[in-house]
């Protein structure tokens, strides 16, 4: 479905370093019954945030006060594994608008761009720049420009650019989904059907 | 003229449009479905207030979520059941063709659709499952993806996609004995890690490849997402065209001819360039266990865990955390290892081959006392023919239980969980923390390893047993 624009966003960050997150982590495969898209926020990174008796555990970074924003950083390599797009609306549903990280899987960044979830890569140096700065001061803002595909470290000035196709780009800005765009070319697509 | 590559070949060839600066509008042959990923993609469809397209495209089947036992009775769990109900109740509106469980064909969507002889060279297949990439054994372009792009196909037929690097992954000369299609993928995997081909749709080549059954090529391109691919192909020969004749969906008379005529023109030019490519020997390739929580952390059974040298920061605590949760220490061997459970099956070894490689190795042994060992056949008709050639038999003499179909405790949405702290070596495709079972601790080994581990109660090199 269309979802919301994204233009400029400037917020706080949760960190979360850990390398290879996979989407069952994001979101355990016994979460996945609903059948509707709502309500998966509860059940992000459950194993990791709850024990089994479904206390938070502390040590995790989603249970600790200090941390909190609209932008999730994370370690390399993030969203590996399953193509299940419940892990994007889990991410979206917490409260998160976009992910970075030195490396996504494929599904996952393609997943995140279908829903509205902006992920930005950018360099290890980077990554690790953004990390601990918000590790030393959980105040941090982080001002993320889809316009200008650009990612600042409000509190050093330091910036870097990030890459994002310009058909994405579009939808991302105006909120319009690849449905939208796929059901205009209905007449194109029987065409070429028919020419097969 | 221009060399182009089997991926080429057959991408190039589904393109209804190039968006300037942006993704191909990409044509989907064929579109598999399964209760978890779809509700919301029809959900949607109906806030948007559209039909189906072709609806004669899509083929449905319930397996992630479903019980392995009295599937002939009402699904107990609520949810399992909404969503099974959800998908028999979009299907009937829709018109699409569901093999329900119970049914002949029912099983776990990529076994069924070769099985069916659905799946066909030069096609592009899409599922909201990332193992879509299972068919490309058959030299088609199959990939998973998002509930979003499910939504898509179902409106459209099409995705928007942007085209993948390519990667060749050659593997020459023969395998050892015991060693297997699962050993090939998680050494490959070892060597290039979890996310050494992201970007990238891998062709596998190579003598070693070619002399692979179906089933076993099956194997390998069901974990080319492991490494991060977003699919893997390998070019379809006369192997291919054997397993699909008389196939139900298969063309047949003169469309047959007609079919392999194309068929037979689906390979990489002698010439075509690949962004990257890789070379391996199969004599270097043994018997292959994972010993971390994800598919690139995988050894020889006779190896050792690496020790923590030469890496630092993020890696090191990753590899650290990963260990921890394991049990094991960096350095030390796996073999001798107590396990508790064994799983035979999912999409990536829970074919007939499999289940008939597992069944001549214990044939007349009994399995370890420590061990929880369990079948699940892929599919209803891997499971008619385990009874029909006496290999059940063999099974349950030897100590296993046999399952019905489903993805069972390959990623542990029904009942089939394996306990918090317990090991369970697996035929299955990932060792993420948590994915058999809260707190479950996995490796992935073939189906000779598993039978050897069920044996012997502990890590164990099948050609040290058999
Ligand atoms: S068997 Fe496992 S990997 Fe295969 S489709 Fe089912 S859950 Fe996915």
């Amino acid at each position: 479905m269309a979802y919301d624009k994204f233009t400029t966003l400037i917020s706080t960050a949760v960190p979360l370093p850990t390398e290879n997150v996979d989407t069952d982590q994001i979101i355990p495969a016994r979460f996945l019954k609903a059948t509707e898209r709502e309500g998966f926020g509860d059940n992000l990174f459950r194993d990791w945030r709850y024990d089994v008796e479904g206390n938070p555990k502390k040590d995790f970074v989603l249970n600790n006060p200090t941390y909190s924003g609209k932008i999730l950083v994370a370690g390399k390599n993030f969203g590996s594994g399953s193509s299940r797009e419940h892990a994007v609306w889990a991410i979206y549903d917490y409260g998160f608008r976009c992910v970075v990280s030195s490396f996504f899987a494929d599904i996952f960044k393609n997943n995140c761009l279908n829903i509205g979830v902006l992920p930005v890569t950018v360099s290890p140096e980077f990554a690790d720049k953004l990390l601990a700065a918000i590790e030393a001061d959980p105040s941090t803002e982080i001002e993320v420009s889809l316009p200008d595909q650009k990612i600042t470290l409000l509190s050093t000035g330091e910036s870097e650019s990030f890459d994002i196709n310009g058909y994405k780009k579009d939808n991302m800005e105006n909120g319009f989904d690849d449905i939208d765009y796929l059901l205009n070319m209905s007449s194109e697509i029987d065409a070429f059907v028919a020419n097969r | 003229m221009e060399k182009k590559t089997l991926f080429d070949k057959i991408w190039d060839s589904h393109v209804v449009k190039s968006v300037p600066s942006g993704p191909d509008v990409f044509f989907i042959d064929k579109h598999f479905i399964h209760e978890v990923t779809s509700p919301v993609a029809f959900l949607n469809l109906e806030k948007r207030g559209i039909g189906v397209k072709y609806p004669e495209r899509t083929i449905a089947t319930p397996d992630h979520n479903v019980p392995t036992v009295d599937q002939d009775k009402t699904i107990k769990d609520q949810l399992s059941r909404m969503q099974v109900e959800k998908l028999r109740e979009n299907c009937k509106k829709y018109g699409i063709e569901l093999h329900d469980l119970g049914s002949a064909h029912h099983g776990i969507v990529h076994v069924i659709g070769p099985e069916l002889g659905v799946t066909q060279p030069g096609m592009t297949i899409v599922c909201g499952d990332s193992h879509t990439s299972t068919h490309g054994a058959f030299g088609a372009i199959a990939f998973g993806i998002g509930t979003s792009e499910v939504e898509m196909v179902l409106a459209t037929q099409c995705i928007m996609q942007s085209k993948a690097k390519k990667m060749r992954i050659s593997v020459d000369g023969e395998l050892g004995k015991g060693v297997t299609s699962k050993d090939i993928i998680l050494y490959i995997i070892s060597k290039i890690s979890a996310a050494g081909a992201t970007g990238y749709f891998v062709e596998y080549a190579g003598s070693a490849i070619q002399s692979l059954s179906m089933e076993a090529r099956m194997t390998i391109c069901n974990m080319s997402i492991e490494m991060g691919a977003r699919g893997g192909l390998i070019a379809p020969d006369e192997t291919t065209f054997n397993y699909l004749k008389g196939k139900q969906y298969a063309p047949k008379g003169e469309e047959w001819d007609k079919a392999v005529a194309y068929w037979k023109t689906l390979k990489t030019d002698e010439g075509a360039t690949f962004d990257k490519e890789y070379h391996f020997d199969a004599a270097d390739i043994e018997p292959m266990i994972t010993y971390g929580t994800n598919p690139g952390m995988g050894i020889k059974v006779v190896g050792t865990i690496p020790s923590t040298e030469g890496l630092e920061g993020s890696n090191k605590t990753s590899f650290l955390k990963s260990l921890d949760y394991m049990g094991f220490e960096p350095g030390e061997p796996v073999k001798g290892k107590q396990v508790d459970y064994v799983f035979v099956g999912s999409c990536t070894n829970g074919r007939i081959e499999d289940i008939r490689s597992v069944a001549q190795f214990v044939k007349g042994h009994k399995k370890a006392d420590n061990i929880t060992a369990w079948i699940v056949p892929g599919s209803r008709e891997v499971e008619k023919m385990a009874h029909e050639e006496g290999l059940v038999k063999i099974l349950e003499e030897a100590g296993f239980e046999l399952r019905q179909p489903g993805c069972s405790a390959c990623l542990a949405m029904n009942d089939d969980k394996i306990p918090a702290g317990k090991y369970a070596v697996s035929t299955s495709n990932r060792n993420f923390e948590g994915r058999q079972g809260p707190g479950a601790r996995t490796m992935l080994a073939s189906p000779l390893t598993v039978a050897a581990v069920a044996i012997t109660g502990k890590i164990t090199d099948p050609r040290e047993v058999f």
